[in-house]
């Protein structure tokens, strides 16, 4: 492809606005090598403004037994689109639903305001469900299965390498999902490793970490949001 | 632009495809000294510390508290704390001064003194303090055994291979948790198959990997994680208390314990209020040797990825290695974990620990290929046994491992996978095939091995539990199936949790079960002449690498 100068300056303008939405400091023509902290982001104490959620209507206790219910994180599909991998967060939900469907259960959708950490996303997801199953699913795409009676750090399945996941993947953690929750004999999805996976995305996994842990609301719990944007 | 060639060949290395972030201090993305970082006070009343690092007993954290009641001698405090922190750096470095004169000193400093007094140190004058430090005498390693299948078979098969190599200690985990009572079990037979002594332990949900303990299917935990602020610490669901209560669990049966922390996790988890992580790290070290833990497994660990993204990040890991050390405490110093895409970098992070020697260099060193490392790879794998022991060899350093010979590394896979075919059978567990075993003896990971039925092994470990086999059944198990010397191995190591003196700091186990930590064999090195040296039998192995030329058939 040919580069032109025009083309780069307005690739540089799009993504200085983009940066400048972000909240970042615009960088100035003079950053030169030898001032490493010139566009740095000291100083500030936020990646992104805090998400009002009033109104927001509270996470009722399921009752249902074929129910199992979606936890996801504070800034899912607000703030967060995307998985650290990749992968669009309304497809990601798309395919965990139907994937408790195929199974014939029902899959109900939760923000989880007052953690996140994915283990008590997952455990507080599962203690709603009618079923007493449950998936916690970060905005950067980590994943657990859980069961309201085990303890918080345990899981049924846990799927620590975000970047691994692929759409196909988060079908089958619905899959099992439901499968436990019907009480049948669940053969585990195999596991995935990338042992490079830290180096390439442990600083972006904590900017995203960041940034949902910003957005939560401890008073507002866990509210329902399938369906809501 | 058109663009420079020598620049295009440069940002395709390797290095260039790990992630770097400029610092960003209220986001805790800090290495060594956050500008809100507390400056050092101490005031004490009636012998009770009532103000720490700028703050007033009355504003303290729960972790203020704690270090102050339990972690900081009262009695020394106010002659420690005169001293000026340049003063404490320059005593580290000098060799004419004691381990035992230092840790005085230290134990009546503050976190924030303690942040200061490293500040004062490049990477050169921690490895001479690390050199001088270190509990032990002699420094040791330990291995991760982990594998994608969670194939208890390749466990036990890469535990002894692991084992001969020379590690002291072992670690498993499983990329499906519920398989931990296979897991344990098959580390516990495989590692006392592959040298008699070994500790072994199995990473896992706490209460999980408590209960593993009390039966007697490992013989050491790490496992207990302490962070940096009070928020990280109340969404793990714990305190500063919780952690000191399990450890006394583990103590009252008679198991080794030390803690886990490492700088990062506070960033990495949003909670770091402002603060370097140098200083987050140091307070993690202050709760556990408050607590009462022999020793911990610190060096960033497993948020390695964040500090090594900041300057000074990996001069920072070194630096909270040698905090343990000044503290007294066991210092089990990382590198379990990836980091870098560059093998020269990589590297050069492991030699700060490497050279001066820690108690053990690496927590763990994958001794499978790291795509069977289900701690998310390790910086060392199966594959650089060779590189590790040449330069063990070139630089005339103990790292804690040892050449060994194709033959014997066979035969003892093939002991190991033998014995828990055996006592699978013998306890009813799932079956193990003759094909599997074959398998497991001679593959390099799982790539190589045959699958097993994964929900009926997990419903057999479920009921494994529910049976209350214990390890004392692994024992009647092996002795039945005429693994005698395995099973008087592993009742050997039943027997030290009724001595208990291997809960001493850095203990580990000779082949005849001596325990050697840092009270019986204590590091005394200062300066040339003293200390550590690699000599006689210990060198000539260490010399005895394979693909040497023979001259004589030259």
């Amino acid at each position: 492809m040919e580069v032109n100068e025009q083309l780069i300056q307005a690739i540089t303008r799009a993504v200085v606005e983009q940066l400048h939405r972000n909240g970042a400091q615009p960088q100035t023509e003079t950053k030169s090598m030898t001032s490493s902290a010139a566009g740095s982001l000291a100083g500030k104490t936020r990646i992104r403004p805090k998400r009002s959620y009033e109104g927001a209507v509270r996470a009722k206790q399921g009752t249902d037994p074929k129910e199992v219910v979606i936890g996801v994180g504070a800034a899912f599909q607000t703030e967060i689109t995307k998985t650290l991998g990749g992968l669009p967060l309304d497809e990601v939900i798309r395919n965990v639903k139907a994937g408790i469907e195929e199974e014939g259960m029902v899959s109900r959708v939760v923000k989880v305001l007052d953690t996140s950490d994915v283990g008590f996303m997952a455990l507080e997801a599962a203690k709603l469900s009618g079923s007493g199953f449950g998936i916690g699913i970060q905005s950067k795409g980590t994943t657990v299965i859980h069961q309201k009676d085990l303890y918080p750090l345990s899981n049924l399945e846990l799927f620590p390498q975000a970047p691994l996941m692929t759409l196909e993947t988060y079908r089958r953690v619905g899959k099992n999902a439901a499968k436990y929750a019907k009480g049948e004999k669940v053969t585990p999805i195999e596991s995935t490793n990338d042992p490079m996976v830290r180096a390439k995305f442990q600083v972006k996994a904590a900017l995203m970490h960041i940034i949902e842990t910003e957005q939560l609301d401890p008073d507002k719990g866990m509210i329902e949001w399938e369906g809501v944007r | 632009m058109k663009r420079s060639k020598r620049i295009e060949v440069l940002d395709r290395r390797p290095v260039n495809l790990d992630g770097y972030i400029d610092e960003w201090p209220e986001m805790g993305l800090i290495a060594m000294s956050s500008p809100y970082d507390p400056k050092p006070s101490l005031k004490i009343e009636n012998g009770i510390i009532v103000e720490l690092d700028g703050k007033r007993r009355e504003d303290f954290d729960f972790l203020d508290q704690f270090i102050a009641d339990y972690a900081i001698r009262a009695d020394r405090a106010e002659a420690s704390m005169a001293v000026p922190s340049l003063e404490i750096a320059r005593k580290i470095v000098d060799i004419n001064v004691s381990r035992k004169e230092i840790l005085e000193i230290i134990s009546g400093i503050t976190p924030a003194k303690m942040t200061e007094v490293i500040n004062h140190l490049n990477v050169v004058e921690m490895m001479m303090g690390m050199q001088k430090m270190r509990a032990r005498r002699v420094p040791g390693n330990q291995a991760h055994i982990t594998n994608l299948k969670d194939d208890p078979v390749q466990i036990a098969a890469d535990a002894a291979e692991g084992a001969l190599r020379g590690f002291s200690e072992e670690e498993t985990t499983m990329g499906v948790a519920r398989y931990a009572p296979f897991s344990a079990m098959a580390l516990l037979i495989g590692a006392q198959a592959g040298r008699p002594g070994v500790l072994t332990q199995c990473s896992a949900e706490e209460a999980t990997e408590l209960e593993l303990g009390i039966r007697g299917l490992t013989t050491y935990a790490e496992t207990l994680s302490v962070y940096g602020t009070e928020k990280v610490f109340i969404d793990g669901d714990d305190t500063p208390y919780s952690k000191a209560f399990l450890n006394s669990a583990y103590a009252s049966r008679g198991l080794k314990v030390r803690f886990s922390s490492g700088s990062g996790s506070e960033a990495l988890m949003g909670s770091s209020e402002k603060k370097s992580m140098l200083y987050l790290e140091c307070r993690c070290l202050y709760v556990t040797k408050g607590a009462g833990s022999q020793g911990i497994q610190n060096g960033s660990v497993s948020c390695i990825g964040v500090t090594a993204s900041v300057p000074s990040g990996i001069r920072e890991v070194m630096g909270e290695n040698l905090v343990a050390a000044l503290l007294g405490l066991e210092c089990a110093s990382s590198n379990d974990q990836s980091f870098s895409n560059s093998d020269m970098r990589r590297t050069a992070r492991t030699m700060l620990q490497f050279m001066p020697g820690t108690d053990f260099i690496f927590s763990g060193y994958a001794a499978e290929p790291n795509y069977d490392n289900m701690f998310a790879g390790s910086n060392f794998d199966a594959e650089d046994f060779d590189d590790y022991n040449v330069m063990q060899r070139d630089m005339q350093v103990d790292g804690g491992l040892r050449p060994v010979t194709e033959e014997n590394v066979i035969r003892v896979r093939r002991t190991a996978a033998k014995a828990v075919q055996a006592v699978f059978k013998y306890l009813g567990l799932t079956p193990v095939t003759d094909e599997q075993v074959e398998a497991v003896v001679y593959a390099h990971g799982s790539k190589d091995t045959l699958n097993r039925d994964a929900a009926s092994d997990l419903m057999a470990a479920d009921d494994m539990m529910k049976r209350g086999i214990t390890g004392l059944d692994v024992v009647r198990a092996l002795a039945d199936s005429g693994y005698t010397e395995l099973a008087e191995n592993i009742l050997n190591m039943l027997k030290q949790r009724v001595i208990g003196d291997y809960m001493q700091t850095a203990a580990i186990l000779d082949d005849h079960f001596q325990v050697m930590s840092g009270v019986n064999t204590p590091n005394d090195y200062m300066g040339p002449g003293t200390g550590y040296r690699v000599s006689g039998k210990r060198w000539e192995e260490i010399k005895a690498i394979p693909h040497r030329i023979d001259a004589g058939e030259f």
